[in-house]
């Protein structure tokens, strides 16, 4: 499978603290990469650098073979990566309608985007002119990830989707997750819920200090080195 | 009932302008979160443009009009974008409306150096020679009507970009989350722009419209904005339509208070104050919803340690003496109010430094500690300083009352509002009696003040009281230190923090908020007292609004967690006044200098005193170079004496003496300092220090 995303010996920084120590990672088209590691290990810095957010001190990143690296993330969002970050990616005090107008950027109409969202989200159709900030933790979820959706995304990073949210609601929204990726979507999701994530993921990869320290099979193995890992026995 | 009618339509043309003028203050709050106080001089400074391209060179009026709203409104709106918002896009919230502050105070201060303010500059009104409307009983001139069709089709237009395309989500969706706009494709760079531009275009509009009703002043025409803020507070500063609602209730209240309010020497400030009444009012009674996504950055505030505090106070008591000995003549009177206006400044160090409370009224409690003593102290007596510190302290408690509802920006609208009211009515009142006591202001004009009398001393010239200045500076600075590092300064710090917080531990936010603006309105009334005395004669002039903008200004600039900051603001603003008198521009050269200085915040946000302080601490722990500096100091200073040098060469002498010794001194340091060492390997190849866990933690927080 050929990589659609991929960053090669990529390093950041936060300030004078060097956070990533020359990451290579891929994602080929409709895979689904877990990204697991404990706190403080940088996951949501790859996923920042692969969106355009963070800079990238060396390293490269490419996008479909294409060298990407240094891009905007407006020009990169164009280009196909959605990145749902942490938190609720949705914009508080526009309206739903206006969040789903936020999409609107790569080609699809507001009435397409709408069709798309409402009919994935049925839930989201009856609370469309309110405020987002005033829906619940979940429908924000849904709302984020109708971006994911909508937008035809060829790479969608998931920064933390299940948090502060119920693990039913966890569940539902890994299963459209799923759904993206089949139709051939390149996906990298952090969890810290590792649960719910490797149940859909095709490959994970662990990533302590910095550096990602295992790839592969998310079996049983892996497993039981993640509990090591976030139980705090030796690695 | 016709001239019912007649009030009326004066005031819903009035109406108009303030709601064009608000709504464009609605549009870049909700667009770029920025509460653009310099909105008004904006439209003050297109109102002058199109009165030199139309009156002063003659130009044709729809070429001057086009050239104004749509070539340098646009213009001004994308300097004002790139050169003064960009580099503090990323501090917060304070940050950007003290940028805003700058702007208003150097608009100000540069239109009356261009445009010379003793000159009247008449503009006629649109369609002046047009027959006016008539419809039964009401008339309409062109202009009111011209003025109201603006208004209508800005706000239609404004609702429509906000609302129905995705220019004006993206320009909301940037205030949300500027970093999730990115990643839907939006380029908040040019949604602020958008904004800008608009915002400029519709201020410069509102600035033009309402010229010919006013005097062409620089002062007025961007006060008279008060008036639109009113309007889009009431509009929440988020929505069009109530903008316009208030817009209509403030135009038609000052219309009809002009038309029906009696006549005495009491009222006729009320009707000039009744749109900032309004503004408190409406700032107290709606609830305000802060805006999501606004980070704050809390600023560091060092305890300062006894001994540095002490050194310092004292410093500050020598350098009074020094000053006393080596001024004379006219410098002496130049630089008498230094050292007071800096107890002005100091005073905040604990409400907007500690507490975090944005309070634009310091100098109208410096100006009440004034009128207070000039009343009760023309005898010298000394109790009088103390009343006037008590007044000052329950006035400042009696602001903090109302204005506990409100935070940040609002706060400082609200205090501002209070500024104006008290400039344009309370000061300008003749004395009047309330329950037998006789309360006198500036006798509506000018009070004489005289200097106090201490341990048989009657303190009435310059150098006494300059050096009565200096003692009470350094006194009061010890007194910020020593609360900086007691149990009050941390609870003051603790409530700037996290108000929620502060409250879930115990603590009670009223009384903090209350004792905290009390005391610092004694410091300041403290601190106007002897500001007074400096001056020998006061007016209301003295203690306004637009006086008092440059002091907060370099007192932000200094650094406002500092107690070195009375003596750095009052250095900063009063010193460049040597100038004056050199040439005939220096004057307007020093009044522009505090907003200049204000503008380049984004590039040291932590203050100047800290850099300072850092510059030169090698210096005062060098064991070779300190006596050193204090030699060529003392030398200096008995050559001065001897009247050997003039002041000039004195000052020009100590600064390269001083500078090459903390040349000197950074060398020597240099010299025995360890090469940097990644901080990964701190603790490792180098032992961990004390100050190690801070560096690292604020290091992770900023990332």
């Amino acid at each position: 499978m050929s990589a659609l995303l991929e960053l090669r010996g990529v390093r950041a920084a936060h300030g004078r603290i060097t956070v990533l120590h020359g990451v290579s990672l891929s994602v080929a088209a409709g895979e689904v990469v877990a990204l697991l590691g404990p706190n403080g290990a940088g996951k949501t810095t790859i996923l920042r650098v692969a969106a355009g957010v963070h800079p990238a001190e060396s390293g490269r990143l490419l996008l479909g073979g294409r060298d990407v690296t240094g891009a905007r993330p407006g020009d990169l969002a164009r280009a196909g990566v959605c990145l749902i970050p942490e938190g609720r990616g949705v914009f508080p005090n526009l309206s739903v309608r206006d969040n789903l107008l936020m999409m609107t950027f790569a080609g699809r109409t507001r009435a397409e985007i709408e069709e798309i969202a409402f009919t994935r989200f049925p839930v989201l159709a009856g609370r469309a002119g309110q405020t987002a900030g005033t829906l619940s933790g979940g429908e924000q979820q849904m709302l984020a990830l109708a971006r994911g959706l909508a937008t035809d995304p060829a790479v969608l990073l998931l920064d933390e989707l299940s948090m502060g949210l119920a693990p039913l609601v966890v569940g539902r929204l890994y299963e459209q997750v799923a759904e993206i990726a089949r139709q051939g979507v390149a996906v990298l999701v952090v969890e810290q819920f590792a649960a719910a994530v490797l149940g859909i993921a095709d490959r994970a990869a662990v990533l302590v200090r910095g550096r990602i320290e295992r790839q592969g099979d998310p079996g049983d193995g892996l497993r039981a080195e993640l509990s090591a890992l976030y139980l705090g026995s030796a690695t | 009932m016709e001239q019912f009618l007649a009030f009326g339509i004066v005031g819903l043309s009035t109406a108009a302008i303030y709601a064009v003028i608000g709504s464009g203050l609605v549009l870049t709050y909700v667009t770029t979160g920025v509460f653009n106080f310099a909105h008004g001089a904006a439209g003050m400074l297109a109102a002058f443009a199109y009165w030199q391209l139309s009156a002063g060179w003659g130009w044709p009026v729809p070429v001057a009009l086009a050239v104004v709203l749509l070539v340098l409104a646009p213009a001004f709106g994308l300097f004002v974008e790139r050169v003064l918002l960009r580099p503090v896009q990323h501090l917060g919230e304070v940050e950007r409306m003290v940028m805003m502050v700058a702007l208003l105070s150097g608009l100000i201060a540069a239109a009356r150096w261009i445009w010379n303010p003793n000159e009247a500059r008449p503009l006629p009104v649109f369609f002046a020679d047009r027959a006016p409307l008539r419809a039964g009983p009401v008339t309409i001139t062109w202009h009111q009507a011209l003025t109201m069709a603006v208004a209508v089709v800005a706000a239609v237009g404004l609702w429509a970009l906000l609302n129905r395309t995705r220019t004006g989500a993206e320009m909301r969706a940037t205030v949300d989350d500027r970093a999730l706009a990115g990643l839907t494709g939006a380029d908040p760079v040019r949604a602020n722009r958008v904004a800008w531009i608009l915002g400029t275009q519709l201020a410069a509009a509102g600035g033009i419209l309402i010229a010919p009703a006013v005097a062409l002043d620089a002062r007025q025409l961007s006060l008279l904005i008060v008036s639109a803020y009113t309007a889009a507070i009431f509009g929440r500063l988020r929505s069009l339509p109530l903008t316009f609602l208030g817009a209509v209730v403030v135009g038609c209240l000052e219309s009809y208070l002009t038309g029906y309010l009696p006549q005495n020497a009491y009222l006729p400030g009320l009707r000039l104050a009744a749109p900032a009444l309004l503004l408190f009012a409406a700032l107290l009674l709606f609830p305000h919803r802060r805006l999501r996504g606004r980070d704050r950055r809390l600023a560091p505030v060092p305890a300062p340690s006894a001994r540095g505090a002490l050194v310092f106070a004292a410093s500050v008591a020598a350098l009074g003496a020094v000053l006393a000995t080596v001024l004379q003549g006219k410098d002496l009177i130049t630089l008498g109010p230094l050292l007071p206006l800096g107890i002005v400044a100091l005073s905040y160090v604990p409400l907007a430094g500690y507490a975090g409370q944005i309070s634009l009224c310091q100098l109208s409690m410096a100006g009440i500690g004034a009128v207070v003593w000039a009343h009760l102290g023309a005898g010298g007596q000394p109790w009088a300083l103390v009343v006037a510190v008590l007044v000052s302290a329950l006035v400042g408690a009696l602001v903090a009352l109302p204005a506990l509802r409100l935070s940040g920006v609002y706060l400082a609208l609200g205090t501002a509002a209070f500024t104006v009211v008290l400039d344009r009515w309370i000061f300008t009142l003749p004395s009047f009696d309330v329950l037998g006591v006789r309360i006198s202001m500036f006798d509506q004009g000018s009070l004489e003040v005289s200097g106090p009398s201490l341990l048989g001393l009657r303190l009435d010239g310059e150098r006494e009281l300059m050096v009565l200045s200096a003692v009470c500076l350094a006194l009061v600075s010890l007194g910020v230190a020593v609360l900086r590092r007691g149990r009050f300064g941390r609870r003051l710090i603790a409530l700037r923090d996290s108000e929620a917080a502060y409250a879930t531990l115990g603590g009670n936010l009223l009384a903090a908020r209350v004792a905290v603006f009390a005391l610092a309105a004694g410091i300041a009334g403290f601190g106007g007292a002897l500001y007074g005395m400096q001056l020998r004669t006061i007016t209301a002039e003295q203690f306004s609004l637009v006086a008092g903008l440059p002091i907060f200004l370099i007192a932000v600039i200094g650094g406002l967690g500092y107690v070195g900051n009375g003596l750095f603001s009052g250095t900063a603003f009063v010193g460049p006044n040597i100038l004056l008198g050199l040439a005939s521009w220096t004057q307007n050269v020093v009044a522009v200098l505090p907003a200049l200085a204000g503008m380049g915040l984004g590039h040291s946000p932590d203050g100047l005193v800290p850099r300072l302080r850092r510059e030169w601490e090698p210096v005062a722990r060098d064991r070779v170079v300190l006596p050193a500096v204090l030699c060529v100091l003392a030398l200096a200073w008995l050559l001065r004496i001897a009247d050997a040098v003039n002041g000039w060469l004195l000052l020009a002498g100590a600064l390269a003496g001083a500078l090459a010794l903390r040349g000197w001194a950074a060398a020597r340091r240099g010299a025995a300092a360890e090469p940097e060492i990644p901080v990964e390997w701190w603790g490792v190849r180098r032992p961990w220090r004390a100050e190690d866990g801070e560096v690292l933690a604020r290091g992770i927080a900023r990332g």
